[in-house]
Order: structure tokens, then sequence, then C-alpha cells
């Protein structure tokens, strides 16, 4: 190593790390755990005050613009295709913006061209003769996927039992370890990966091995490219970070590098805060930073993530509601070692949503475990009481599968840093699997055959053994279409829209997760529970479709803390799940599953006719693995613990859980609110729950909100993994947030 | 001791009744008709479930791991009509070392009692208002009952909290306060004092269930107005 390293590093104590690429083991032997509560933050300085006024300002243009500010329709949007741009250079100390002008969005046709082209229509532009002259004779991705897809599988997506699926748009899900280029510097990096090309060039060449070459060479290129366009704002990143304030820009850089090349669904973060902590940390020591300049960089961070946009259709807003980015930085969790991962900067992420305002980007996650310090226990709780911005995953289930130096791709789903990629793989709706099983293989709604052909059930009530054969071979019919379709896309993905910027800040030998998921699972559970416990009359058409049901008498419902029914909701996804492992998957990806659905759950339920538990055709789902709304009884409590029983084993790409409670029912003052929450949290992870979100809110406030806009520009709620300004949501989606269960103390 | 209760509903999730987390089961069943009241749908026992006290101790363990520091409140409905099952209940509940908590109004004090009274840990004393005349009018009992009742729990130097749901126009002049405050400087026993602001949330039960409610025209209780009454109990 070079001089270049004494200096950026001095002070650090040394370990692997300095041989080889290791980001966690210099974690590991450097970070300051923070064991204390919030009195030492800072608030925010003038500058910081100046520069988010001024973003505030951008905000409300692109409100009034119909959620666009601008798009720049003659270019495509990759690392160096735009020059240094800013927000206010005077102000800022952390630069870089993903075009040419704040909030103006960019054109990435490599996913598809026609995606490009539509959403460009879609808030009045047109996409550029040039674009479209270049991407003429161009295969893109969306391409690929349609000249391999079968009609059935054709079917299946427009009949809406796979919906979501990243066949059109990049898939996300995949975060590069960013904090690589501040600790190496993109030199040593590119040096690390030719060394790896080589040493793959000594074996004999197969087709794998040719494919993983190539991609070499192009993650190469785009280091190098990385390089440039950090030049182009007179950052040299070659070297590594030798300050608190290069190594936030550097990690920025590679974060806002990877937002240039790709629009992927979900553009996470990583977990930077701890390894950020460690060049503040040095800096304090040094005298050349106080508390307020610490608070500061990770403030102004914080306001360029709040920056981030993409381009989207319609039709992908209609999923993926209220224009999320998915900016998912994963906050606490402890080591292996014992020692809390909690710094002071995992703090000072979170007091952005005070000195900030209330924002749903960045995606802030706490990794919560039942050993963290109390003091950030507590902190975290008034910070959801207050802005409803934050969410809860247990470490306690995922450290032991993933080690602790994993982040958060998206709402849910874990993955090492820069060790495991995902492809990620939308969902599958089971109520309408169900459907199928009861109508044998027709869809409900349009009538046409899709799965297998079996005669339509015939008795005057459903009787469950029967109609859980029924399900049961759907099912495995499913699960192969399901995982053949993830194949076809991820493959055509790897060949026309490789990550080459994300992938280079990764290892060479990277594991791959091929992430499945589930819609509608509590309405399957109900409908299964209201066949089993009650009666239910098929009403069939004149066609002898069935498309309703009168159901008779009472039946439990999940949410109830009542095995009866949650053990049918916990068995769904172990079935599915055993199906989905028995068709092997492009890549040998490892299988997961999930039960999220994003805003998806609105869209889903449109297209699923009525259902045995008493849904109507055209209902709403639930959200992700929440109980249907309003059928829980037995409050609060009752609700977590049947959302608890389902498997994280089952579900290792997570299991959401969208709560909300009004601030009452949770005590009378601040500080019992806060201490409550702590105790409710703990108590249902401590069961082995994966996920939750919390709103602390009145019903009234979303009403007043959806009735006056205005007046509510910053009004923030977690809806799914994820949070959103209230406002960018769709009327419809709107109202599915306010008819949720709200639980009230009686 | 009465193995089944008539249970109205188990609310898994109570930070408003006793400290911390708790579960609050309501009972079926309660001889006083006040009239604010907010549980109308709790006054018959005949509508609850009838329940054993085994299953509702294992549905309360289901929450252990919410309530161990909080811990379990009876309420209602009047858990004092079905003492008996709430002992057994609390017997079994002590097993895994459970805060027990009775939010009650004190309004009968028999043999059974007693011995529930030897098990729980806390009393939710409702003191609904400060003259017979005032609470037999509005509720339908004895305010001497209430205050026989206080004088038990003295006796057993039994952690108390007084609750007063403060409804305008009724109980919520000065001299109703003052009065208030005075009968609990006569009793060391009592921990706290909790002023409930009056609600209107029971409406929609009260239509549902084709009652009229009496404070139909009653404005709901103002935070400044609480706000004012907590001056008045402290001074």
């Amino acid at each position: 190593m070079n001089e270049n390293f004494n200096n950026a590093w001095r002070g650090f104590n040394g370990g692997e790390w300095c041989e080889s690429v290791n980001v966690r083991d210099f974690i590991q032997k450097n970070y300051t755990p923070y064991e204390g509560g919030e009195e030492f933050l800072a608030p925010a300085t003038e500058r910081t005050k100046r520069l988010m006024g001024k973003l505030e300002e951008l905000f409300k243009l692109e409100r009034e613009r119909g959620g666009v500010v601008g798009i720049d329709t003659e270019t495509v949007s990759s690392l160096v295709t735009y020059p240094a741009a800013y927000l206010d250079r005077d102000d800022e100390l952390i630069v870089g913006l993903q075009t040419g002008a704040p909030l103006v969005r960019g054109i990435h046709p490599f996913g598809g061209i026609r995606m490009a082209r539509s959403a460009c229509k879609a808030y009045g532009y047109t996409l550029s003769d040039k674009i479209e002259e270049q991407f003429r004779y161009r295969t893109t991705h969306n391409d690929g996927v349609f000249r391999a897809y079968t009609d059935t599988m054709r079917q299946m997506r427009h009949a809406g039992i796979l919906t979501g699926l990243p066949d059109a748009y990049g898939r996300g899900r995949i975060i590069g370890d960013y904090r690589r280029i501040a600790l190496y510097g993109i030199d040593y990096l590119i040096e690390q990966k030719k060394a790896d090309k080589a040493a793959l060039g000594k074996k004999a060449m197969t087709e794998e091995s040719i494919r993983l070459a190539e991609e070499l060479y192009k993650q190469i290129s785009f280091l190098g490219f990385l390089k440039e366009m950090a030049a182009e704002y007179g950052c040299d990143i070659s070297r590594p970070a030798e300050n608190g304030r290069e190594a936030v820009q550097w990690t920025y850089f590679g974060y806002l590098a990877a937002n240039k090349e790709q629009n992927g669904a979900a553009m996470s973060l990583g977990r930077v805060g701890t390894f950020l902590d460690i060049y503040l940390e040095r800096d304090i020591r040094e005298g050349t930073l106080d508390e307020a300049g610490a608070q500061e960089l990770i403030d102004q961070l914080v306001i360029k993530l709040r920056m981030i946009r993409h381009l989207r259709t319609p039709e992908y807003n209609e999923l993926f509601g209220g224009d999320p980015m998915w900016i998912t930085e994963a906050v606490g969790g402890m080591g292996e070692d014992g020692r809390a991962l909690v710094t002071k900067s995992s703090f000072r992420f979170l007091h952005t949503l005070y000195n900030l305002g209330c924002s749903p980007e960045p995606n802030l996650t706490v990794l919560w475990s039942e050993k963290l310090p109390e003091g950030f226990k507590k902190y975290c709780a008034g910070v959801s009481i207050d802005t409803d911005s934050i969410q809860y995953e247990n470490d306690d289930v995922m450290r032991p599968v993933y080690g602790d130096d994993y982040a958060i791709a998206c709402c849910v789903s874990a993955m090492k840093v820069g060790k495991q990629m995902q492809f990620f793989g939308a969902r599958c709706n089971l109520p309408k699997v169900l459907l199928m099983a009861i109508n044998g293989g027709r869809d409900e709604k349009a009538g046409m055959q899709i799965g297998p052909e079996m005669p339509i059930y015939e008795g005057e009530y459903l009787d469950f053994d029967e109609v859980s054969e029924r399900l049961e071979k759907y099912m495995a019919w499913i699960a192969e279409q399901y995982v053949s379709t993830m194949n076809v896309i991820h493959f055509m993905h790897d060949k026309y829209a490789y990550e080459r910027t994300q992938l280079a800040l990764h290892d060479i030998d990277v594991e791959r997760l091929m992430a499945f998921g589930v819609a509608g699972l509590s309405v399957i559970a109900d409908s299964l529970s209201a066949i089993k416990y009650a009666r239910v009359k098929p009403v069939k058409n004149e066609e002898g479709l069935v498309v309703d049901y009168i159901t008779e008498g009472d039946f439990p419902t999940y949410g109830n803390d009542d095995d009866r029914v949650d053990s049918i909701a916990r068995g769904i996804l172990h079935a599915f799940i055993t199906e989905l492992r028995k068709t092997p998957t492009y890549r040998g990806a490892r299988h997961t599953l999930s039960a999220l659905t994003i805003t998806s759950n609105v869209v889903y339920g449109k297209k699923t006719g009525s259902t045995p538990d008493g849904r109507h055709a055209g209902e709403p789902f639930a959200p992700g693995a929440n109980p249907m709304h309003n059928r829980e009884k037995n409050g609060a409590l009752a609700s977590l613990n049947s959302v608890a029983k389902m498997s994280y084993e089952d579900c290792r790409d997570g299991i959401s859980n969208t709560f909300s409670i009004v601030p009452y029912a949770l005590g009378k003052s601040r500080e019992e609110q806060r201490a409550n929450l702590v105790t409710i949290l703990g108590g249902y992870f401590v069961q082995g729950a994966h996920h939750i979100n919390v709103n602390v809110l009145e019903r009234q406030k979303l009403i007043d909100a959806m009735n006056n806009p205005e007046l509510y520009p910053n009004l923030t709620i977690r809806v799914s993994g994820y949070a959103v300004n209230f406002h960018k949501l769709s009327l419809e989606q709107q109202k599915e947030v306010i008819s949720r269960t709200f639980h009230e103390s009686v | 001791m009465s193995e089944i209760g008539y249970i109205h509903s188990l609310q898994s999730l109570g930070t408003v009744d006793g400290p911390g987390v708790r579960a609050v089961i309501f009972a079926a069943g309660c001889p006083l008709r006040c009239v604010y009241c907010h549980n109308p749908d709790t006054w018959k026992m005949s509508d609850g479930t009838p329940t054993s006290a085994e299953d509702i101790a294992r549905r309360i363990f289901r929450l252990y791991p919410y309530i161990k520091d909080g811990g379990v409140t009876f309420s209602g409905g009047e858990p004092l009509l079905q003492a008996e099952f709430f002992t057994k209940l609390s017997l079994l509940l002590k097993e895994r070392g459970l805060h027990i908590a009775l939010d009650t109004s004190g309004c009968m004090l028999g043999e059974g009692v007693m011995r529930l009274l030897d098990v729980v840990d806390l009393v939710l004393l409702d003191v609904k208002f400060d003259s017979e005349d005032d609470y037999f009018r509005n509720t339908g009992g004895s305010f001497l009952q209430t205050v026989a009742f206080l004088d038990e729990l003295k006796r057993r130097n039994l952690p108390t909290w007084i609750r007063r749901v403060a409804v305008p126009e009724l109980n919520d002049r000065r001299e109703d306060i003052l009065r208030l405050s005075e009968l609990v400087s006569r009793y060391p026993n009592i921990e706290k004092v909790e002023l409930l602001p009056f609600r209107k949330l029971c409406l929609e039960k009260y239509r549902t269930l084709g009652i009229e409610f009496p404070l139909e025209n009653t404005p709901e209780m103002s935070e400044a107005k609480i706000r004012e009454l907590y001056q008045y109990l402290n001074s």
C-alpha cells in the first residue's frame, strides 16, 4: 500500500481489512459503540437550513407540476452523460446530482424503451428522436424478456396472478458496497477486479466463466467512469477518503453513480452510518470537526438522498404508490461479538427527521435487537411517535442468517453487503390461485383457461379437504411457472441491463437470492378458515363459473392470535416456498419468499373476484402479512401475535406488518408512550417476528389530509415496507390506508 | 370457586388502565347505570361469553412478552359481580408473577370481594361523584358504599389509584374537585388521582344497541378544563 493509504488510514486499527477488501473487518476494529441517549445531538446549521429551504421550494414546484419537475429527454442517463450540477454550490458540502439540474429526471432506456417513452408521455414530454434512433437497433431488457415469455406467462401476467414483475424496468434490490470507495479508493478496487479477472482466465473457460469475465470487464470500465464522474465535481476518488467529509462524499458518489446507471425499483443505500461514524469520530478526535459539523455532513448527505428521482409510468405508480425510491439505510443492530453497532451516527441519521423535517426517504430502518442499548430504543420509539417515518426489523432473527454486516434492500430484504444480491420477483396473488383452483384453472373474472384444466367445483358447499387438495395442485403449477418466469426475467436483465456499477462494488463470487413473494395472505387464510369452520356456498354464473360465495356462520379470522386460522396462514407460506424450491433457478440462486405487497394490495384486490372470506370482488387486500382490515377483535397485541407466528425460516425475504395506533392508545404522556412502544416492539420481536412499520396517528388526520392536501405537504406515513408523503398516493390508495385498522384503546 | 366467567371482551393492548402495557379483561354485567357510561354493551352479564378462567389465562399468557412488566387489568362492566371467577383467574395469573389491577366502582363488599382483594396488586377505584345524592341520581348506586370500599382498601394498605370521569356540568365544578381532594387526603394508600375527560365516542354503541344516551347533548370535556381541574386537585 502506498502513502495515500498511510494518510487516509492514519489512526485506524489495522487488520485483515488492510490486506484485502473487507469493510466489515474495518468497522469491527475501529467503531466506537455509543450507549447513551440523544442529548448530544446538534440542530441543523444555518447553511443546512438554507439548502433545505431551497429544496423545499423545489418540492413545491414538483407538486405543482404534477409530481415531476422536468425530464431530460435528450440524454441517456449514465455516469458521465451530464455535466456537474448543483443545488446551491455555496451551501453544499456534499455534491453530485443525478442529471443536469435538481429533481430533473433522467431517461433509462436499457430496462425498456417503451416504458421510457410512455413515462415521458404521461407527464407531457416526448422522448427525443436522438434516443429513439439510438435504441432502434438495440435490444432492451424488456425486449429480451418478451422474446422468451411463453403464452402462459403472458396470460398470468395479464390476469394479475403475477404482477409487478421487473420485466420492463430495472429490477433493483441490489446494494453496492458504496463504503468501499471511501475506504480504498477506486484505483485499488480496479486493481482487485483486474486480479480477479486474471485469476478467472487461468482456469478453463466455460459458459459461466465467460459470462463472468465479460461482467468483470464491464465492472472495471464503470469504476473508471465513476472516477471520471467524481472528477467533474473536482474530487479525486482514485485514492481513499482522508477525512469525514470525503468519506461521506466518496460513499455518496458510489450511490449516485448507481442511480445514474440504473432505475431499479429499490435502490437502497445499505448500512453506511456506523462506517461513516469512524471517520467523523477521528475528525472530532483530531479537532477538525465538532458535533454540529458531524451532524451537518449527515444532514447534507440526507438532503442529497431526498433528491434522488426516477421516471416512472402511471401503471408503475399504481403498484408502487407515492414515488418511492427505497433508499433504505439500516441503522443499529448488534455485532456478532455482542457489542451494539449503534454509534452516535445512528442517532444522527434518525435526527435528520427533526433537522430537515419528516420524510419518507431515506427509508430509515432500525435493526432491532433485545440487546440494543435502552437509550437508543427509547430514542427510536420517540422518532416513530413524532414522525411516522421509520420501520423496524428484527436483527435477532436476521443476524444468525446474514451475519452482522447485512443491509436491507427495498423494504424487508436482508442481504450481506457486497456479498449477496437479489433477483427481485414481485409477487403471486394467492387468493386468485385459490379461486382458480375452485374454477378448475379458469380465471374467475375473464373466464379464460389459464391453468391446467379440471372440472369446476361441483358440490353445494365447499369442502375443506377437497378445496385444499385442489389448491395444492394449483400451487404446485403456479410455483413452477413463477420460477420459470423469474428465470427468464433475470437471464435477460443480466444480458441487457447488467448493473455494472453496483456489481463492481461486490465480491466476484456474489451469492444470489431469488426473491418470490405472495400477496393476499390474510385473504386466503381467512377464506380457508371460512371453508373449514363456517359453511361456504359457491355461486355460479350462467357459464357455470364460480363468481361469488355465500358464507354462513362464524369463523376465526387471522389477526386474533387464534391458532386455528393462524396455522393456516403459516402453512400456506410453508407450502408455497416448498413448491418454489422444486424448480431450479437461474444462476443457482437461493429461493426466498416474502409476504410484502408495497401498495399493490390495492391493484391485486381490484383484479381478484369475491373470496370465501366475505371480501367482495375488487376490494383491496390487506397489505403484506397484515390481517384484513378491522377483522382484529382482540386488540393490537393479539394482532401482532398472529403475524409473529409466520415463520422467517420460510420467508427469508421478509414478513411485512404495518401497524397503526392512535397516540392515546400508547399511553397518556409522551414519556409513557415511548416506554410502552419500546415494550410492544420488544414483546413482538422476542417471539421471532420479522418486521413492523409503526404509525402513531389519528385516522381523522389522514381524512383531513385527503381532503386538504395543501395543508399537509410533509405528512409522512408508513404504508408497507416504506414510507410515503401521504399526498403522493392516489385517491384509491389513500382510501385504502384510511380503511385500515387503527388500534385504539377502549 | 366459580370456574366460568361472563366476559365481554379481551383487549390485548391497554396502556391507560394501570401502569405499563397491560391486557384488559372486560367483565360483562354491571349493577350501576351511570349516565355517562361509555360501555353500555357491558351492562348485562347474560350478554357476555361464558369463558373458563383457564381459557382466559391461556390467552393472556400468549401476551406475556408484552405485559410481563405491566400486567393485567380487570375492568368491565363490574368485575366485583364475578369476584369468585376473577379470584380464580388471579391465582392462575399469579403463577407467572403478573401484576393485577382491579378497575371497579367499589359498589359491593362481600366475602367474595374480600377474597379478590387478597390477590390483586392495585385498585383503580372510580369515585364518580362526591355526595350520596349526586351519586344515586347519576348512577343508581351509593357514594357511601364507595367510601366503605375505600376504607377497606386503606385497612389493607392496598395501593389505590382514584379515577374520576369529569363530565361538564355534572361533576366539574371547583367544589367537586376540592371535595374529591379532601377525600383523597384521608387515604395514605392512594398513590395517584386521574381525571379522565368525558368523551362521546360511545354514541355509536348506544345507537347500535338502540338505547338512548342520556348525555347526548352534553359537550365533551376539553383538555384545557381538565388541566384546570388538576390544579384544584393539587391546591
